[in-house]
């Protein structure tokens, strides 16, 4: 007969003000099989573990069930306090009486009768709950980081220097990301190409770091500790190796007029190009597209000229198999793009903004490019459509961001300090100019951020209107600007020479799909979910995966460096073990039972199911049957629920356990 | 006081939900302090993939009057496929439920993502209300019993059907 021990945690106020938790306990201690109930004010803490651990040992207790959060909170906790009492991890069992009770429940009677359901619920699971072993499985220590911008860099080089191998993965030609794109940087005003450059260099002259750019990640298998990823290298048309960079291809290529998207479209490119001449790698690729030779046939320029003969149109696309023990994901942002309405997207376009049809009304990276002096305009501020410099420029804030009705409720964050910085960078390059700011608040937290932006308005006399503008539109080579003023209650008309929108910032596209592909989980504007908004922020809820930068939600760069720096320790603390502890919720198949019809094998995601041969004494086959590595399993139990024998078993969500569960109610 | 009593009926309902989105999805609904009614008794699987049709009706014979079904949505799955599979083994035993009679509108299906505890709310919401109208589901508990089975074949109705097999 089981001694089962209750114990019901009032969580301070959060479960005892809407539950009765005395009562609780009190019919809790008569299930048949309670030998002990009880309730205490904080059941996780110092005190409330102790009081566990007492009643194990005092009461020999064989089961344990604690009353409290959701399982989600202290399972964990609580297995360990039951374990260093001597008893199974596995043997104690929560019953969440506060996530799906307390707190969602203002009726005390209909809560605690709910309360007292739920614990018997799983007294009667914890009864056929059986003893389970820890799994143990191998580490391997070599980390991949998707994406090579600013976050993605620092968690290599982090990783790296500890003397772990890392495979850094970069969709785009180049790393560097939106970080190489800028000017200069806030709050410093240092040169953002000065900062990154050297670490981009400091990536690819690494002993530990492989660099696969131009790459995509076209499937993940495995599971923390043991993942095999496979990289698309797509074909750069050049051979990285036989390269050397010189450049003579780009000088040839006759084909010199396609946008050059590294510049947001404001200047032109070859058909074989780097994005930007600091490019780490510094090897060309070929736009195919674009390329005379693959349009044609006809062309061949570049392999003409090509002294080591690096040029190959034959290459194809390359399939890569890497094995990591763990992953950090380092996607970072769009700028959302608000001239065309994504399909398919409950986000809706801002037209009255003109943005795609009025030449000079530009984003802010686009901004950043005309201010950079490695960008198209060597760093003069020119407008798009004649070459001028702009006299007076109007930014608009929180276009995007900010506005429910719109499709996007969160605020972009970096947009208020950017915005600051363009005024200062604008007013340094033309200084008879003038800086209007259209804005609804300043959100300008972080450490010397204020001061900054109030040297926008009382040194560099960037003037700030707080309002939104209702509309924009051409006259002659003017735009209008008109906007509301609300501080001082009239309507603001501004005839500007440029318009500069501050545009939300949003995941990188294909956000969804590359999550579906690492099976992580992504909030409704596909920015990708931490395991625990505040003490997790870092970590995905699928282990061995973890989060970097933008890809989280909007960042800075400060902000998205120090996150990098963390999940790099993070992936140490993975790797400073030789072997993994993991659950032992895992399926096992019953071999007597087994007949071999491999449905099992059918439904697996994860492959874990093999084929087993019977054999009698004599070496005969009696039959071959399922048999399932518990290495590779991720316990989801859909071939227990599939099996039509019933030879499946998956530990700690047995038949018997679900159905006690369902008898109780 | 006919409308009291009418109120007076408090359905049950059983949820099977996944760890991963529709228990944290719930779990979201706690901590956001939403309400909703105390109905429902939740079952946490690891993955919608692992419930069992058998677990349905063990639940509608052990007297629940509403049963729910929740996981990843279809894409979402933390285990891959296992949401794809629950829907496939599901779409054909509603086929079943209803051929032995059950109303389907006892039994709801619906993706609650970890991120949706306003979702969660509404859907047990919904269903609750919607059982409550509906009233006690009593046929399944009696089909459970043997006599009733051999009772049943002596209905006219049976005995016809009999006939024509």
């Amino acid at each position: 007969m089981s001694r089962i021990g209750v114990f019901v945690c009032h969580c301070g106020e959060n479960i005892s003000r809407t539950v009765d938790v005395e009562q609780v306990a009190a019919k809790a201690a008569l299930i048949p099989g309670v030998a002990y109930a009880t309730d205490y004010k904080y059941m996780c803490s110092d005190p409330g573990q102790g009081l566990l651990k007492k009643a194990i040992t005092e009461q020999k207790l064989s089961h344990i069930v604690v009353a409290a959060c959701s399982p989600r909170m202290h399972e964990l906790t609580f297995r360990k306090a039951v374990a260093s009492a001597g008893l199974n991890p596995f043997l104690c069992e929560m019953a969440n009486i506060r996530e799906h009770c307390s707190w969602v429940h203002e009726d005390r009677t209909e809560a605690t009768t709910k309360a007292i359901e739920i614990v018997t619920m799983m007294v009667e699971r914890v009864k056929k709950n059986r003893t389970l072993d820890t799994i143990t499985v191998p580490v391997t220590k070599r980390a991949l980081v998707i994406g090579g911008g600013i976050a993605g860099i620092q968690a290599a080089l982090d990783i790296a220097d500890a003397g772990h191998q890392v495979v850094l993965v970069e969709r785009e030609p180049s790393i560097g990301g939106h970080m190489a794109q800028l000017s200069e940087t806030f709050p410093t005003l240092d040169c953002s190409q000065c900062i990154m450059t050297p670490k981009m260099v400091d990536v690819a002259n690494h002993p530990n770091i492989t660099m696969h750019t131009y790459s995509e990640i076209e499937q993940v298998d495995g599971y923390i500790g043991n993942f095999q990823v496979t990289v698309r290298k797509k074909a750069r048309s050049v051979d990285e190796d036989k390269c050397t960079g010189c450049g003579i291809c780009i000088e040839k290529c006759p084909i010199r007029k396609i946008p050059n998207s590294f510049d947001c479209n404001l200047g032109m490119r070859p058909a074989i190009y780097v994005p930007f001449p600091q490019a780490v790698p510094n090897t060309p690729v070929i736009d195919r597209e674009n390329c005379t030779m693959f349009k044609t046939g006809k062309c061949g320029l570049c392999q003409k000229v090509c002294g080591p003969g690096a040029v190959d149109y034959q290459q194809q696309d390359q399939l890569v198999v890497e094995d990591v023990g763990a992953i950090v994901v380092a996607t970072g942002f769009d700028l959302y793009n608000i001239s065309e309405k994504p399909k398919g997207s409950p986000i809706k376009g801002y037209g009255e903004f003109g943005h795609g049809k009025i030449p000079d009304v530009i984003d802010g990276m686009t901004f950043e490019r005309l201010a950079s002096a490695s960008g198209p305009t060597g760093g003069k501020i020119l407008r798009p459509s004649d070459g001028k410099e702009p006299k007076q420029v109007v930014f608009i804030q929180c276009v995007g961001s900010r506005a429910r009705e719109k499709g996007i409720s969160y605020c972009s964050k970096i947009c208020c300090m950017y915005t600051a910085k363009h005024t200062m960078l604008y007013k340094h390059k033309v200084h008879d100019g003038q800086a209007y700011v259209f804005f609804m608040d300043a959100r300008v937290p972080g450490k010397s951020y204020d001061e900054f932006w109030r040297r926008a308005i009382e040194e560099e006399e960037a003037v700030y209107i707080r309002g939104m503008v209702s509309r924009l539109y051409q006259k002659g080579d003017k735009v209008v600007v008109m906007g509301s003023d609300i501080a001082v209650g009239v309507q603001a008309e501004i005839e500007a020479d440029l318009v500069v929108l501050a545009t939300a910032v949003q995941p990188r596209s294909g956000a969804d799909r590359l999550a579906q592909k690492l099976g992580i989980s992504y909030d409704n504007y596909q920015f990708y979910s931490e395991a625990h908004a505040k003490l997790r922020p870092v970590e995905c809820a699928t282990a061995g995966i973890y989060l970097a930068g933008a890809c989280q939600g909007p960042k800075d760069i400060p902000d998205s460096v120090s996150q990098a720096s963390a999940a790099a320790a993070k992936v140490m603390t993975l790797f400073a073990k030789d072997r993994l502890e993991r659950e032992p919720i895992v399926a096992k198949i019953n071999e007597a039972g087994c007949v071999g019809c491999f449905y099992c094998k059918k439904v697996c995601a994860y492959g874990a199911v093999e084929e087993k041969e019977i054999r009698d004494r004599q070496g005969n086959l009696i039959k071959i049957i399922a048999h399932i590595n518990p290495g590779i399993c991720a316990g989801c139990g859909t071939c227990q629920a599939t099996c039509p024998s019933k030879s499946v078993e998956l530990n700690g969500y047995t038949d018997e356990q679900i159905v006690a569960m369902i008898e109780a109610l | 006081m006919t409308a009291n009593i009418e109120n007076s009926f408090e359905p049950k309902i059983m949820a099977f939900v996944c760890t991963w989105c529709t228990y944290a999805g719930a779990d979201l609904a706690g901590t956001s302090r939403m309400q909703y009614p105390a109905n429902v008794r939740v079952l946490k699987f690891p993955c919608t993939g692992r419930i069992d049709p058998v677990f349905i009706l063990k639940a509608f014979q052990q007297g629940a009057d509403g049963v729910l079904i929740s996981g990843c949505h279809p894409g979402d799955c933390h285990y891959i496929a296992g949401n794809f599979h629950a829907r496939r083994r599901f779409a054909v035993f509603r086929k079943l439920l209803e051929f032995v009679g059950v109303d389907l509108n006892r039994l709801q299906f619906s993706w609650v993502s970890a991120a949706e505890g306003g979702k969660w709310v509404e859907v047990v919401t919904e269903l609750t209300e919607r059982i409550r109208e509906m009233g006690p589901m009593t046929e399944f508990k009696e089909l459970a019993l043997t006599e009733q089975w051999s009772g049943m074949l002596e209905s006219p109705e049976l005995q016809e059907a009999y006939k024509q097999i």
